[in-house]
């Protein structure tokens, strides 16, 4: 869908953040639809945060303190309360301040949201968002791991990564009208408008059409094309792995990024024609190495495109440690461009 | 007290609950033989003995008003409304059962009847029911959602921050606490350093009451205060049940960790022949007339069993089916 976009149109038609954006997606679909509710902390209290990125602020003059729930500092009831009104036919979008929190609602999440359906013989549906910002950025241990590979293990959660403005608000407004729980997975370094240093002094506006649209749960995006190698990526892993395939173009070397955006259910199609292509996989994610989404991804291309790897398959993660707050030891532990070029490079040899 | 309850609510409604009462607690004897025979799987948490909590409470809830259960939901099943066949069925593991085969024991229930698939977690339920009594007040529906849970969940958080949040949002929740002494083979005393779980709402702000939970009256009266508060809008409202279940936690207790002089004193209140002797005594109703109801609840229980057996398993498919919507 993206690569469809005229090059023309963009360069005249507004650019939003990816927090502009999604709020721009949560008001549309509050009006669209009297079910859809916002729940969190500090999310609509006057003179407050209107979300801890930001993202919900002014929503409250439009549409109350109804439809916009600030509730205490009790994750399990968030996160309960969001699955116990979707399953009476609401569908709340719940807000977790930050990814790490998600530990405290396991159970409502796991136990319940997921499982609720298929307990019932098929009689209820959870057609709840629970949005988690994720990201390492100087916060320490604790605010800042990308756990989305918790969720992709369990039958029943559909998890989503975003990664631009434009995918966040189409994929947003798909999942608030999917009738099953869905995680949404937003980089802290993201949501920001020109780019904080950390995230590489990237522009992170993308182009956002005034008229409505949706995109798809379960399908990836071909950010970049190329013949040599695959890349996979999410977040700030994608614009790190964009960087560095502008960089090996110099070299030669001809990188396909794919933004896979959800990655349960995993679009497998647009993942194995690719591979099948380029004959060469790397998987780039912030999360921890072992048992991280990447794993299922290599799993999935040994299984059905073993033979056409031309070179092992390779996972540019954060090693296997707590996050440490001193800036320079996180640079060491997450992917970096050096990190991401130089396992490439390898595959070359 | 109970004695002018009882003349309050009128002969038809004291005869409806009595039938009730047997019916849960026979339903069980039923479901224990038969597990006893091999026909059901798994295992039990059974309601023997606490009927009176169920039976009391559900009586003034509609088919739109909702519960949620535990991993002890039998008796909660049938007095909100799943048929004898449907929960039945459901035991025996079988594709007409209410959850499908999927749910079973521990997980029974029905949308249609108001009863999200019961939780087996403890306390699970006592969050999620804020999403219902969210619900209700957004759509100022007049439901009224009841939480039933166990003297153990009251020591997991879910049990304080679903509290809390149903109270600082004036849900139309009802939050019974069925305190039978024990979790599993733990006492309550042992693990809380009250007597009391009533004693913890004043905490949440939220009026709370301690009832007679071998006594389906005192239950009834309490519940129907209760639920007519939260559904006019006033706050949630906790009724502390004290109760006892008569039988194991589940299918593999032996009961060491009590005695049989504390169960014959919990049996000795036990809420059937309470009634019974009650509308006896009113003489507007016989002894062969609760010996009709007992054969009625029989053949009811006959054609649970018979309709359970004869239905058919679950097609291997259905494994995967149902995770999504
Ligand atoms: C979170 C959780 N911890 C432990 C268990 C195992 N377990 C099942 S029932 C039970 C006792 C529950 O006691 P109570 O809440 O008083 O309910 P009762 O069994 O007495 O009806 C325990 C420990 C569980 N199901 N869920
Ligand atoms: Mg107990």
């Amino acid at each position: 869908m993206t690569q469809m976009i005229d090059e023309q149109q963009v360069a005249t038609q507004r650019k939003l953040t990816i927090a502009e954006a999604l709020r721009e997606g949560i008001a549309e679909e509050m009006r669209r639809d009297e079910s859809v509710f916002l729940i969190g902390e500090d999310i609509g209290i006057e003179g407050g945060f209107g979300g801890a990125f930001g993202v919900y602020l002014g929503l409250t003059d439009e549409f109350g303190h109804d439809r916009i729930v600030d509730t205490p500092i009790s994750e399990k009831v968030i996160a309960g309360a969001a699955t116990g009104a979707a399953m009476m036919g609401m569908r709340p979008i719940a807000d977790m301040q930050y990814a790490d929190f998600l530990f405290e609602c396991m159970d409502e999440l796991v136990n319940q949201a997921a499982k609720m359906r298929y307990m019932s013989g098929g009689k209820v549906r959870v057609p709840m968002v629970m949005r988690a910002p994720v990201g390492a950025t100087a916060r320490g241990a604790q605010h800042g791991q990308c756990p989305e590979s918790y969720f992709i293990h369990v039958p029943g959660l559909k998890v989503v990564c975003v990664s631009d403005a434009y995918h966040a608000k189409g994929i947003l407004k798909s999942a608030v009208r999917d009738d099953n729980p869905v995680l949404i997975f937003e980089h802290k370094l993201l949501y920001g408008s020109k780019g904080r240093a950390s995230a590489g002094g990237l522009d992170l506006t993308a182009y956002v059409p005034e008229e409505e649209y949706l995109f798809p749960i379960g399908k990836a995006v071909i950010k970049r094309e190329g013949r040599d190698v695959t890349i996979v990526a999410t977040h700030i892993s994608l614009y790190r792995s964009m960087q560095v395939a502008t960089e090996l173009a110099q070299a030669g070397i001809e990188c396909e990024v794919i933004d896979p955006i959800t990655l349960n259910p995993f679009d497998k199609e647009t993942l194995f024609a690719s591979v099948q292509k380029t004959g060469r996989l790397v998987i780039v994610h912030e999360d921890t190495l072992t048992g991280g989404w990447g794993a299922e991804v290599a799993a999935l291309v040994a299984e059905h495109c073993l033979f056409y790897l031309e070179a092992p398959i390779k996972r540019v993660a954060t090693f296997d440690t707590v996050l440490p707050a001193a800036p320079s030891l996180e640079q060491v532990v997450v992917p970096t461009v050096e990190r991401i070029k130089a396992t490439i490079l390898s595959l070359f040899d | 007290m109970t004695t002018e309850y009882f003349n309050d609510i009128g002969l038809e409604k004291n005869l409806h609950l009595y039938k009730q009462l047997v019916l849960l607690r026979r339903f069980e004897e039923r479901v224990y033989f038969q597990y006893m025979q091999g026909e059901i799987p798994g295992t039990l948490h059974q309601y023997h003995g606490q009927e009176a909590v169920a039976v009391g409470v559900c009586d003034h809830l509609s088919k739109t008003d909702w519960i949620t259960s535990t991993h002890r939901p039998h008796g909660h099943a049938l007095a909100k409304g799943v048929s004898p066949r449907a929960a039945m069925a459901e035991l025996y593991a079988k594709a007409t059962g209410c959850c499908k085969a999927k749910g079973g024991s521990m997980h029974l229930g029905d949308p249609e009847v108001g009863m999200l698939p019961a939780i087996a977690i403890v306390g699970g339920g006592n969050t999620i029911v804020t999403g219902l009594g969210l619900a209700f007040k957004m759509r100022r529906s007049e439901q009224v959602a009841v939480c039933f849970f166990g003297d153990g969940a009251t020591n997991e958080g879910a049990f304080h921050e679903g509290l809390n949040f149903a109270a600082v949002q004036k849900m139309p929740i009802v939050f019974v606490c069925e305190n039978n002494l024990y979790g599993a083979s733990t006492p309550y005393h042992a693990v809380s350093p009250i007597t009391d779980v009533a004693d913890r709402a004043c905490a949440y702000g939220v009026p709370a009451q301690i009832v007679d939970g071998m006594d389906v009256l005192a239950v009834h009266q309490a519940a129907q205060e209760a639920i007519a508060s939260a559904r006019g809008g006033s706050g949630p409202v906790l009724l502390e049940c004290k109760t006892y279940r008569y039988i194991g936690h589940s299918r593999s207790d032996a009961r060491h960790y009590r005695t049989r002089e504390e169960e014959a004193a919990w049996a000795a209140k036990d809420p059937i022949p309470r009634l019974g002797n009650m509308l006896i005594e009113s003489r507007q109703v016989s002894q062969s007339d609760l010996d009709a109801i007992e054969h009625e609840i029989e053949s009811v229980l006959d054609d649970a069993v018979e309709f359970a057996r004869n239905s058919p398993e679950p097609t291997p498919e259905q494994a995967v089916m149902d995770i999504f919507a």
